[in-house]
């Protein structure tokens, strides 16, 4: 590994550790609080509104300041999304994300930061997650395929 | 009411926020969790070793807290296997078909103000919440 490829793993590293104990101290980490919130019509817990809050108090200012900057310490450019478009495909994403998410109470940060306390149900829904992330990459380059192929007729 | 933990939440959520700045301004990334580990699977990215450390740092600090605190009981996971495995691969396909998750759109993407995101973010709470209501009030 190059020399910067040493420091963008360790930064990584670093924001991984901090974001995975925010989650803990939060509480996000227990699927069973996260359904709390989730939960309007039952006994509402609204801490989740909470974590977002504190979050963005921090990342709307930061994002802006750091954003302004050249680029970032570590790498040359900033890596942002380029799409702009609200489309069938963000929404029906979301769509099934949200079915998922009610049905156990796990997004992705929260399951994998579970995998510290080494539960059997943890490891269950991180591997089928990766496999759903798995089968989404497969399909799209399926549907890339059929296109590259309708396109030379 | 009786979980309500405003105070807990506030700081955890203060951390996270300083985990995505940090991520952005050292690595110029923005802090998905979903796209993050998208690019680990078959297919994915071909620039693994900062993802690896991302996620080898979400688990450390998960597990530091959980040693210090004892935190591991309070984790509990109510569905049962066909419910975690399906609820997995719903996750798992749909945060990458809708290009992010919770963190990616939900606190990132309303960062930068994304319309895409502010959409995503409406979409997957409002659909979990009535999901959440369906398998907890009407089933």
């Amino acid at each position: 590994m190059s020399r910067s490829g040493v420091l963008r793993s360790f930064g990584a590293l670093v924001s991984g550790a901090i974001f995975g104990l925010g989650l803990a101290v939060s509480g996000m980490m227990n699927p069973a609080k996260v359904i709390g919130f989730l939960d309007v019509a039952g006994d509402w817990d609204p801490t989740l509104a909470f974590v977002m809050g504190g979050a963005l108090l921090v990342t709307v200012p930061a994002f802006r300041l750091i954003l302004g900057r050249g680029r970032p310490v570590f790498d040359r450019s900033f890596a942002l999304p380029d799409r702009t478009a609200v489309d069938g495909r963000l929404i029906s994403g979301a769509a099934l994300f949200g079915v998922g998410w009610g049905m156990v109470g796990f997004c992705p940060g929260p399951a994998v930061a579970a995998l510290a306390t080494g539960l059997t149900p943890v490891l269950v829904f991180v591997a089928a997650m990766v496999a759903g992330m798995a089968l989404q990459s497969c399909q799209q380059s399926a549907l890339s395929y059929q296109r590259r192929k309708k396109a030379e007729g | 009411m009786e979980d309500f933990t405003p105070v807990s939440g506030l700081l955890g959520g203060l951390l996270i926020g300083l985990a995505v700045a940090l991520l952005l301004w050292l690595n110029g990334r923005l802090a998905g969790i979903s796209g993050i580990v998208g690019g680990l699977v078959p297919g994915g990215a071909r620039d693994g070793w900062w993802r690896w450390a991302f996620v080898a740092g979400l688990v450390l600090g998960a597990l530091a807290y959980v040693l210090v605190a004892g935190g591991a009981d309070a984790v509990e996971v109510t569905a049962s296997l066909p419910v975690l495995v399906v609820g997995g691969l719903l996750v798992g396909f749909g945060t990458r078909l809708g290009s992010g998750c919770t963190s990616g759109h939900g606190l990132c993407g309303l960062a930068r103000s994304s319309r895409r995101s502010v959409v995503a973010t409406a979409v997957f709470f409002g659909v979990a919440m009535l999901t959440v209501f369906v398998g907890s009030h009407v089933l």
